[in-house]
């Protein structure tokens, strides 16, 4: 499991760069680690002699050496196969191995595989003699590292492997550590369990049966027995038609034949089993010890390695792991590398790691909303076996049901089904109500519940109870089983107040397991008072969930009594369950895993922002003011702007305003005027020319605008605040205190009375337009610059404004003003520029634009002839035109004169103006409308005129 | 010219956005929500007979589980149209009201401008994702009381140390959803439409989370803007396993700065034409 996790790091480190790859381009720094090298293995192929049979004939075993590095002698470990398998199955792991510096040896047990024999399980006369001969082999090869010339070697294997490494360990004292995972303590209790205890427990999952054989794991052995190897391949030539014992001994053969078909112990199978129990050679084990038991096993349950390991003398170094797994699921020694790796690490390769006796467990947990099955399981760990250098603690659990009767039924059907063992843990997912009818049926089992937890309760190892039975025979069979169930179905109550029966919404079968007891000898109709143990298990129980004891006559996987009982179950005195308390804490506490590249690569980003910031201040440009133009409120050289979509909106704009100034920037729509206007107050960047006010430059958010108010291109207010809110919230946005803004003043000239306090959002168009043009004066700043300020002022509205203008202007100050109406400006300014086309094309006071010396407009009474007027005026040598009815006198004859010709020939001179109309002077430089074409020549002519 | 750096103040800036609409909503959604879960549950709780305990029958055990239930809720979708709303509308609402010329012609230096937009969209977020968990446990502890956390697998969180997992899980939706206003900011600096900001933000985290749903895409999905963001319910373990929030944190961080900084460098150079 770590493993995985950890190639899943490994994976989540590689995609996780790749992406960022993807977004930035590829700077991201590709350091993925290396997957695990891929050394060549050397793999050697040998036979030895084994132990021969007992009737003499030969048996060679089929043995491989695996290493790296064949020359250089190494710790080796010796991985043994599981029932049914060859030395093939451990290839994996030895490759695993031997790159992590073993030299490891795998060999295929007799009776498996091309090796030759019989099978005996794990005898220590033949099996265990082999292993012997294996270990003799270590200590000649060159490639295994010798101590005192004693060969440095391990032993590991899981289930069949298992208990062999155990034998051998107390066989030969030159077996320096061992790790036998998912084995048996004995087979006599693993084929025939017996969970009628004769005291309570002293260890975890300590379950010392009474001395009486149990019920026979029927579906199990059959699987067991039908496992045998040779069935299909028989390699050595021998046994070809093996029928129906297969590569069994004779003996077992005939034990397990007899057994099956009576459905009680044979005692000479029984006698067999116990020559190849680990358990009379468990106090000889010196060799540092690393217990592995499947928590999903019901063929060897956890209570086997606690055998185990209370077997093993006070001296041994050992450690008990509970892993998630098991016979009824998978019992793959690949996913235990990483225990392997620790535990020979530490007594093989001697790395001076720190002795580690502590008890690991996975703990499942039943989810109060469904399965997640993302979630890992958690793995708690405590500092050492309880019960074995440590006392084991308990806690008791009140239970109530009350005597109940239950019928063993006629020839052992109907019987419950808890778990389908060899399936795979078929049964495993069908954990809910449906599982617990199929589990536990009425009329056949008895039940005793605790009530509702009020914190969660973490099953470890096994349970016990004391159980009042009554049964009508001498003998009874009982399957006694811990269920966790959850808060019962919600039900209408029955109307006739009889509560409904109610079924429990969740309900989980830890382990699958259930725990046989056979007892004989009873007294019938007699109660007798029996300490059953519960099956061992790892699960928590969580909040509001009950626990439930069930005493069940009929478990299909066990051979149940044929004949007809009916037992009278009652708890014992005490009425409690107690449960053993595991003092543990989570095997990774506080975890914090991430990729690496990720943390380097937002590392190098924030630091660049963080860059960035410090660029962005340095940046903060003092640019050089110019001296000379202090005194200068405005001047404009050169702007040039050419938007995205190639319209260039201005192009060469010069012009200058001085204190006292009202500018009018006027021009038709199009000029140019407001992108000038923006331009003026840094909200758009010039592709070239410069902007001085008061000296200083002008660009995005320059100091200098503190001095400049704008009103451009219409009003901006928050439309939820008033009026009066929104020019707090404008002054207070620039940071300047209230004192400064001349509050009282904008209030005056925007004129809004109380509308002032009624929200933006009902202005009209004029009500906005004087609040804008309100805020923009706001401060009094010496330059005002207003973007067609009129739009939308009825006349008296336009008229006073034209008043403040001017009045503005005349405390010192600059007012520059854009518009497209030239009467209007006319009236307001006091200079002009005028744009046409994004290039100014006249710029001057409106006295110099409009007043000339040299030209006069004479006006003649209705019906005069102004034919003949013009006539008497260019005799005079004066070049005239008619415009609108209108004699334009040009020369140098002073105007009076002019009138008085004009007079003297007796014409009705009406009206004599040395003014021309602004939009007069416009249109003689742009063309009438429609001659848009030679508007620039226009233009240019115009200017040379000018100058 | 004096130096001056005290322009668009946080205090200016926290009353332009307090007085909004948007904000008046957001907050008051969220001093709803506990409310308007208590009630459905008060309405539907005689119906359920279906066995099995579900996630609602786990949101009335205790005002802790009802937070976790809000926030498990809200994770999805309401936290980051709240995020996307606060960082993604600020700029663009004053491009679309033409306030902003009149900000940065005041003047507000661009970048100044910005950072205290960001500044105050962050704290209207850590208001409002503090006020959703601390708002609930009040209502949720009166109405189911102060009993201590109750997870899916029945492991009990007690008082304080659910206090502090709150804490942790408040930091972690903060920082998880700095991707989500990160990119609205950016999007609202870019075009100045606050739906397209908004909207923006909430489609690329649906989009993302439909990405997110493809397994075959593996490794990348972890890149994903939001494939993190339900890390937090590791702080709800018995012992925290900090992995996937940090790892979640660094891409929300990373993708921020990035979004951030071009957000940053668009408008130092942008033509305001608003």
């Amino acid at each position: 499991m770590a493993s995985a996790r950890a190639k899943g790091h490994r994976r989540r480190v590689r995609s996780g760069c790749a992406a960022f790859a993807l977004l930035l381009a590829g700077t991201a720094a590709h350091s993925a680690p290396a997957v695990a090298d891929d050394a060549a293995v050397t793999e050697t192929a040998l036979s030895i002699t084994g132990t021969p049979e007992p009737d003499g004939r030969p048996v060679d075993l089929d043995v491989s050496i695996l290493t790296t590095a064949p020359s250089t002698p190494r710790p080796a470990i010796v991985l043994a196969h599981g029932f049914g398998g060859t030395k093939a199955d451990s290839a994996q792991t030895g490759r695993s191995l031997a790159r992590s510096g073993y030299t490891v040896i795998t060999y295929t047990a007799r009776g498996f595989g091309t090796s030759g024999g019989r099978i005996h399980l794990n005898d220590p006369a033949f099996e265990g003699a082999d292993a012997r001969k294996v270990v003799d082999l270590a200590a000649q090869r060159p490639e295994v590292l010798k101590d005192a010339g004693d060969p440095v070697v391990g032993f590991a294997g899981g289930s069949y492997g298992g208990a062999i490494s155990l034998v051998v360990a107390g066989l030969d004292p030159r077996v320096d550590a061992i790790a036998p995972a998912f084995t048996w303590s004995s087979l006599t209790q693993a084929l025939f369990p017996q969970y009628a205890v004769t005291a309570p427990p002293t260890a975890l999952a300590d379950v010392s049966p009474v001395d009486q054989t149990g019920v026979f794991k029927q579906r199990w052995a059959s699987l067991f027995f039908l496992g045998a190897g040779g069935r299909e391949q028989n390699g050595t030539g021998e046994g070809s038609d093996l029928g129906l014992c297969g590569r069994f001994s004779a003996e077992l053969c005939q034990g397990y034949l007899q057994t099956a078909e009576s459905g009680r112990p044979d005692p000479g199978l029984v006698r067999l089993l116990d020559r190849s129990n680990p358990e009379r050679l468990l106090a000889h084990i010196t060799a540092p010890t690393l217990l592995i038991q499947g928590e999903t096993d019901t063929l060897f349950p956890l209570d086997h390695a606690d055998a185990n390991l209370r077997g093993l003398p006070a001296s041994t170094p050992a450690k008990m792991v509970w892993v998630e797994g098991g016979h009824d699921t998978q019992i793959d020694i690949d996913a235990l590398l990483p225990h392997l790796e620790a535990w020979f690490g530490r007594y093989l390769k001697r790395d001076g790691s720190a002795p580690d006796t502590s008890f690991q467990i996975a703990v499942p947990k039943t989810s109060l909303v469904g399965q997640d099955p993302d979630q890992d399981t958690p793995v708690l760990t405590a500092a050492s076996y309880p019960g074995r250098n440590s006392a084991l603690q308990t806690s008791s659990f009140p239970l109530s049901g009350g005597a109940q009767t239950f019928i063993s039924p006629p020839g052992g059907t109907p019987a419950a089904l808890t778990n389908l063992p060899g399936t795979g843990g078929a049964l495993g997912t069908l954990s809910s109500v449906g599982g617990y009818a199929l589990g536990v049926l009425p009329g056949q089992s008895a039940t005793f519940t605790t009530p509702p937890l009020t914190e969660p309760v973490t099953l470890a190892g096994s349970g016990s109870l004391e159980l009042s039975v009554t049964s009508t025979t001498p003998d009874a069979t009982l399957f006694i089983s811990l269920w966790d169930l959850g808060p019962d179905t919600r039900t209408t109550p029955d109307p006739a107040g009889r509560g409904v029966t109610a079924t429990p919404g969740t309900a989980v079968l830890p382990g699958l397991a259930v725990a046989p007891v056979r007892l004989g000898g009873l007294r019938p109709n007699t109660p007798q008072t029996v300490r059953v143990a519960l099956p061992p298990v790892a699960h928590q129980v969580p909040v509001g969930h009950r626990m439930q004891v069930v005493a069940s006559s009929t478990d299909q996987a066990y051979a149940v009594p044929s004949g007809t009982s009916v037992y009278r179950v009652d708890l014992g005195a005490s009425e409690q369950l107690v449960l053993p308390r595991l003092q543990a804490s989570a095997a990774d506490p506080t975890r914090l895993d991430v990729p690496m590249p990720l943390v380097i690569v937002v590392s190098g980003l924030v630091l660049a922002g963080l860059a960035g910031m410090v660029l962005l201040w340095l940046r903060r440009r003092h640019a050089h003011p110019r001296e000379d133009l202090r005194n200068t409120p405005l001047l404009v050289q050169d702007l040039v702007k050419t938007y995205g979509d190639g319209f260039r909106a201005v192009d060469g704009v010069s012009f200058a305003a001085e204190r006292g100034q009202v500018v009018g920037l006027l021009g038709p729509n199009g000029a140019g005027k407001t992108t000038t206007m923006r331009m003026l107050v840094g909200l758009i960047r010039p592709d070239s020319g410069t902007i001085h006010v008061h000296g200083d430059p002008v660009h995005a958010g320059a100091d200098v605008l503190v001095s400049v108010g704008a009103f451009i291109e219409g009003p901006g207010f928050l439309p939820h605040l008033t009026g009066w809110a929104n020019l707090q919230a404008y002054w207070q946005a620039t940071g300047r205190p209230i004192e400064e803004a001349h509050l009282d003043e904008a209030l005056a000239i925007a004129g809004l009375g109380a509308a002032i306090h009624r929200t933006v959002r009902g202005y009209s168009q004029g009500m906005r337009q004087r609040l804008g043009i309100a805020q923009s004066m706001l401060g009094l700043p010496s330059l005002l610059l207003l973007d067609e300020p009129t739009n939308g002022l009825d006349p008296p509205q336009i008229k006073a404004m034209r008043s403040v203008l001017a009045d503005y202007a005349a405390s010192g100050r600059t007012v520059v003003v854009s518009s497209h109406l030239l009467s209007e400006v006319e009236q307001t300014c006091s200079h002009v520029v005028v744009m046409h086309r994004g290039t100014v094309i006249l710029t001057g006071s409106m006295a110099e634009l409009t007043a000339t010396d040299d030209v006069t407009l004479v006006g003649l009474a209705e019906g005069s002839d102004v034919e003949a007027a013009q006539v008497v005026l260019r005799r005079a040598g004066l070049a005239t035109v008619v415009e609108n009815g209108v004699i334009r006198a040009t020369g140098t004859l002073p105007r009076s004169e002019v009138v008085a010709r004009l007079v003297e020939a007796g014409y009705p001179v009406e009206s004599v103006d040395g003014r021309r109309q602004l939009e007069e002077v416009f249109m003689s430089l742009v063309g009438p409308p429609g001659q848009e074409a030679d508007g620039t020549d226009a233009v240019l002519s115009a200017r040379s005129a000018d100058g | 010219m004096a130096e001056r750096t005290k322009a668009l103040p946080l205090r200016a800036e926290i009353r332009r956005q307090l007085r909004r609409r948007r904000t008046q909503g957001i907050f008051t959604v969220i001093m709803l929500l506990p409310l308007i879960l208590i009630g459905a549950f008060a309405l539907g709780s005689e119906e359920n007979d279906s066995g099995a305990r579900g996630f609602v029958d786990l949101a009335q055990d205790s005002g802790a589980n009802l937070v976790v239930f809000a926030l498990f809720a809200s994770t999805s979708f309401l936290l980051i149209v709240v995020v996307a709303l606060f960082a993604g509308d600020t700029v663009p609402s004053e491009a679309s009201w033409s306030s902003l010329r009149y900000l940065l012609a005041a003047p507000v230096r661009r970048e100044r401008l910005l950072r205290q937009k960001l500044i105050v969209a962050g704290l209207f977020s850590v208001a409002a994702l503090v006020l959703l968990p601390a708002w609930t446990l009040l209502v949720g502890g009166f109405a189911y009381g102060w009993g201590p956390y109750i997870g899916p697998t029945g492991d009990q969180i007690g008082w304080p140390e659910f206090g502090w997992r709150l804490a942790v899980i408040t930091g972690y939706l903060l920082v998880s959803l700095l991707v989500v206003a990160s990119f609205a900011f950016a999007l609202g600096v870019w075009t100045d439409a606050p739906l397209a900001a908004v909207g923006g933000a909430v489609l690329l985290m649906i989009l993302s989370a439909i990405l997110d749903s493809i397994t075959a895409l593996g490794g990348i999905r972890e890149g994903l803007p939001g494939h993190y963001a339900y890390a937090w319910a590791d702080a709800l373990s018995p012992t925290v396993d900090y992995s996937a929030m940090a790892t979640g944190a660094l891409w929300s961080v990373g993708y921020g700065v990035v979004l951030i900084g071009l957000a940053v460098w668009h408008f130092l150079r942008k033509d305001i034409t608003s």
